[in-house]
């Protein structure tokens, strides 16, 4: 028979000066093929419609239902409910700012990011409507659009204990994304431009290394390969630098 | 109450909401963009697919211009498109996507040499040229001549959305995510802005601004099953329908998808088909190609869908909990295909149905997908009815894409109408002057609150907003899916017209304290049934079959009665259905109508005597 699940959640809406923090027991019987994505929502139908978090694809690709999972931050949509154990805790992501419930707001917090990091292509050429695209090496295609498969969910974020403990600490998305343009032919950025965007302890140098961001990225990013790499590039920026070069 | 200014304000932040506001700010505007959720997360991002352009770069795209494009637009469409704008649309793609590169979008590049493909289920060879190494590379997808679609792997969408957001962030366009957009603020003749709900608080805000686009994108929330993302809900047309003045387009024109998965209707890419991958039925047998024996799968999906819903119908489909469905085979694509090329598709077999592709069947089934119909505008994306206000993306009929939208095409009609429309606002607001009147803008606030009082207290009655919804959905899911007929359109519209007394008599069960969930639905749940009524009676009316709608009763395309656009309008508020009116579906006539070479050929022409007419039973 089916089982009778038990959700832990975590409650508080600072919009009402009556809430204070607490955790909320709901009891919910499970069904076939069932997700957090439906369980939440028949929560919310059927028994609390206050209830607040955030959901919009249901399907894995948007990133917004990042929360912490029975301890680990994941994607709530993506998460099917036969492979939990019977009592299930659900917390917001920490670091960002808490709108209600289980949604915060990484919206301000990635659009902050984009400025820090200039999350864009740097380049002095005009676009041509009248001329052939500039070639590509369909192999630099497909390596820009690994680390472009980010989604902005804040699960590295939140599972990183540098960014839980600075908050001007860059954390892991923002890192692979400047590794992002770092390898496209088209940011004509040099390695001394992006040495002073994460050369330092908010950027590549405040991270430990101990991978919780790889752990968690549901889009398996490879995030230890990126974090190498930048180490590397900047620590030989760093030393030119120190001799002058 | 917080009042922001600006010249030009976006209701969306997706691709062709963002698309306009960078035009306009490189003219010089200030911009910002609403959106209910961070701009990526918009639902542009999970478009797996691709964008049509006819740029012509792989072997498999040789001969391809925007003539061929133009044409297949105007037959996929069934002849309901407005041609001048299709030709506009196809002309300006191929530029777009360059643009695209330029910005940044990793497109896939052609690798010159041989190389495997896979049509109906058998392995083919291609050389792609030497010469074309590099340029941007195509695939084929469903109802073209050519391949036509640029991608990037399987995550086209989001590729461009990411693009497209950062290119705003250079430009300095604002993103007011987490903002809902609640009514328009107009007096009959001129749109001045919105009045929104903030979504970290709860409070209400006024925008106001010199011209306003509605980019909202879908509706497809307003049936039960949809590939849409839960924030398509159709929030934004409500604004626009409560004014009576603004017309909604052919609102009956819904697109069914032929492979939504079973049961959480998320879709599986058209790319499966156009890589080879074929349906099979409950025999594991192929169907497709005994109803469509040159095109087989790859058939248009007005076509697909309803030869599959009729081959369930016949007693071919599986038998499921979730009720029936058909299977996608993609198996002999091999590993490194689907884990590459179809990633995506991979990881939502395995996460959300515990099926393996490499090894497994798909079980899917057609679900609502595409809104052809939507706020009606000229070719300048310029709404009817109210001065100032601009709409473009899937929340427009702009309308190149009539009674059927070709995968692939509304994707790149995001990045050329948002780039088009992004010129004329510019224009606009060059000769603007705007004054606007504090008495408008506190009664629509006075408004806005007092129906936000009335749910809340229950003043109008206790409804629970969820169940009326559902009521709403149940009666287009029953009447006014892919086949329909008099019978259950009547019932479907009756139905409706009982859910639109219950939508006013709904109440909150919760205190509507903060950013309060129940209470957005409930804002919108009216409009929404307004909504729905316009495409149940719209299709009641139309008693044709034309692309994506279908008259069990009246089977053939009739384009002496009908070669037209519904224009929708809800003209008071106490009414009980919408007020219909028609227009000529073009002016400029490039290719007249005739055999789509697809589907079936059924059509009364222009000069078919009137009383020749109805071949319906
Ligand atoms: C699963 C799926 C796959 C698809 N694949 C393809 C494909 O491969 N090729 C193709 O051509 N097409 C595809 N389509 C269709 C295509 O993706 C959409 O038509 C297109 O992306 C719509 O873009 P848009 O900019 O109009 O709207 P969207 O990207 O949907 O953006 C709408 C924006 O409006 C905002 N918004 C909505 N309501 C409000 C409100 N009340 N207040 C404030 N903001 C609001 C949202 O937050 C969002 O930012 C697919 C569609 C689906 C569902
Ligand atoms: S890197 Fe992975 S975990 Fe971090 S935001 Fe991107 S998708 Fe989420
Ligand atoms: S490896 Fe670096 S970025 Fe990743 S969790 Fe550890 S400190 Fe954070
Ligand atoms: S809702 Fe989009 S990733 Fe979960």
């Amino acid at each position: 028979m089916s089982r009778l699940l038990k959700f832990n959640i975590f409650r508080y809406n600072p919009e009402d000066a009556q809430s204070e923090p607490h955790m909320q027991e709901f009891v919910l019987e499970e069904t076939d093929a069932m997700t957090l994505f439906i369980a939440l929502n028949r929560i919310r139908e059927e028994q609390d419609p206050s209830l607040q978090f955030d959901f919009c694809c249901r399907a894995g690709i948007c990133g917004s239902c990042g929360m912490v999972i029975n301890g680990r931050p994941g994607l709530a949509c993506h998460t099917k409910t036969k492979d939990l154990p019977g009592e299930i805790t659900l917390l917001p992501l920490p670091v960002f700012k808490l709108v209600g419930d289980l949604s915060v707001d990484t919206g301000s917090w990635f659009r902050e990011m984009y400025t820090k990091t200039e999350s864009w292509i740097h380049t002095e050429k005009e676009f041509d409507p009248e001329a052939l695209e500039e070639r590509m090496d369909n192999k630099d295609a497909v390596s820009i659009y690994e680390l472009e498969r980010c989604v902005e969910c804040g699960c590295c974020i939140a599972a990183c204990g540098t960014a839980r403990m600075r908050d001007d600490f860059l954390g892991a998305a923002a890192l692979n994304r400047v590794a992002r343009f770092l390898i496209d032919p088209r940011d004509q950025r040099s390695e001394k431009d992006y040495y002073e965007i994460i050369g330092n302890d908010m950027g590549i140098f405040g991270c430990m290394g101990l991978l919780a961001c790889e752990d968690v990225c549901p889009k398996h990013l490879p995030l230890q390969n990126q974090l190498g790499f930048l180490r590397r590039k900047m620590g030989i920026t760093s030393l030119k630098r120190l001799f002058g070069k | 109450m917080q009042t922001i200014y600006t010249d030009f304000l976006v209701v969306g932040a997706g691709l062709a909401g963002e698309r306009a506001a960078v035009q306009a700010a490189d003219a010089g505007f200030s911009v910002i963009c609403l959106s209910l959720v961070p701009a990526r997360r918009s639902h542009s991002s999970a478009a797996q697919g691709g964008m049509q352009a006819s740029l012509g770069n792989s072997v498999m795209g040789e001969g391809d211009c925007p003539d061929v494009h133009f044409e297949d637009t105007v037959k996929g469409s069934d002849w309901g498109c407005d041609q001048e704008v299709a030709r506009l649309f196809a002309d300006t793609a191929p530029i777009e996507m360059r643009r695209l590169a330029h910005w940044g979008v990793p497109w896939n590049r052609v690798v010159p040499g041989k190389s495997i493909y896979y049509k109906g289920g058998k392995q083919f060879e291609k050389i792609e040229a030497q010469e074309k190494e590099g340029l941007i590379m195509a695939r084929s997808f469903g109802g073209t001549a050519k391949w036509r679609t640029c991608y990037t792997s399987d995550g086209t969408g989001h590729a461009v959305m990411c693009t497209m957001d950062n290119r705003c962030a250079q430009m300095g366009v604002e993103v007011h995510d987490k903002t809902e957009a609640v009514a328009l603020i107009q007096d009959g003749e001129t749109c001045f802005g919105v009045v929104a709900r903030c979504l970290r608080t709860g409070e209400l805000r006024v925008y106001l601004s010199k011209a306003t686009m509605i980019a909202a994108g879908g509706f497809g929330r307003i049936y039960p099953n949809t590939t849409n993302a839960v924030i398509c809900d159709g929030g934004a047309h409500t604004m626009c329908v409560n004014t009576g003045v603004v017309p909604m387009g052919n609102m009956e024109a819904v697109q069914f998808h032929p492979t939504g998965i079973v049961p959480t209707d998320i879709l599986v890419t058209e790319g499966c088909r156009g890589d080879g991958g074929t349906l099979l039925d409950v025999n594991e047998k192929r169907f497709m190609h005994e109803y469509e024996p040159e095109k087989a799968e790859l058939a248009s999906r007005d076509v697909v869908s309803r030869w599959m819903t009729h081959h369930m119908r016949e007693g071919h489909g599986v038998k499921s909990p979730y009720g029936e469905h058909l299977w996608l085979d993609i198996r002999h694509l091999g590993e490194e295909h689907i884990t590459g090329k179809l990633r995506e598709v991979y990881e939502i077999c395995t996460s959300f149905l515990g099926v393996d592709p490499i090894h497994q069947l798909i079980p899917v089934r057609p679900t609502q997908h595409y809104s052809m119909g939507g706020i009606r505008t000229n070719k300048d994306g310029a709404a009817y009815g109210l001065k100032g206000l601009f709409a473009a993306g899937e929340a427009a009929c702009w309308d190149m894409h009539g009674f059927n939208r070709l995968g692939g095409n509304s994707l790149a009609e995001t990045v050329v109408a948002g780039g088009i429309v992004g010129r004329k606002i510019a224009e606009y607001l060059e000769g603007c002057e705007t004054e606007f009147k504090t008495s408008l803008i506190n009664d629509e606030v006075k408004k806005q609150q007092a129906r936000i009082d009335v749910l809340v207290s229950c003043a109008n009655g206790s409804e629970n907003v969820y169940k009326v919804r559902r009521v709403m959905q149940d009666a287009l899911h029953k009447g006014a899916n892919i086949f329909r007929n008099q019978e259950g359109l009547e019932t479907c519209v009756a139905e409706l017209q009982e859910a639109l007394v219950r939508a006013g008599k709904v109440g909150l069960r919760s205190d509507g304290k903060g950013v309060n969930p129940e209470l957005a639905v409930a804002l919108k749940l009216e409009g929404q049934v307004k909504m729905a009524l316009m495409v149940a009676y719209g299709a009641l009316q139309r008693t044709e079959s034309r692309g994506s709608h279908n008259r069990e009763d009246y089977t053939a395309r009739n384009d002496r009665d009908w070669l037209n656009r519904t224009l929708a309008y809800w003209k008071n508020e106490g009414d009980t259905l919408p007020t219909l009116e028609y227009e000529a579906a073009t002016e400029v006539v490039e290719i007249p109508p005739g055999d789509r070479g697809y589907g079936k050929s059924e059509i009364i022409s222009a000069d078919t005597p009137k009383d020749a007419g109805k071949k319906g039973k």
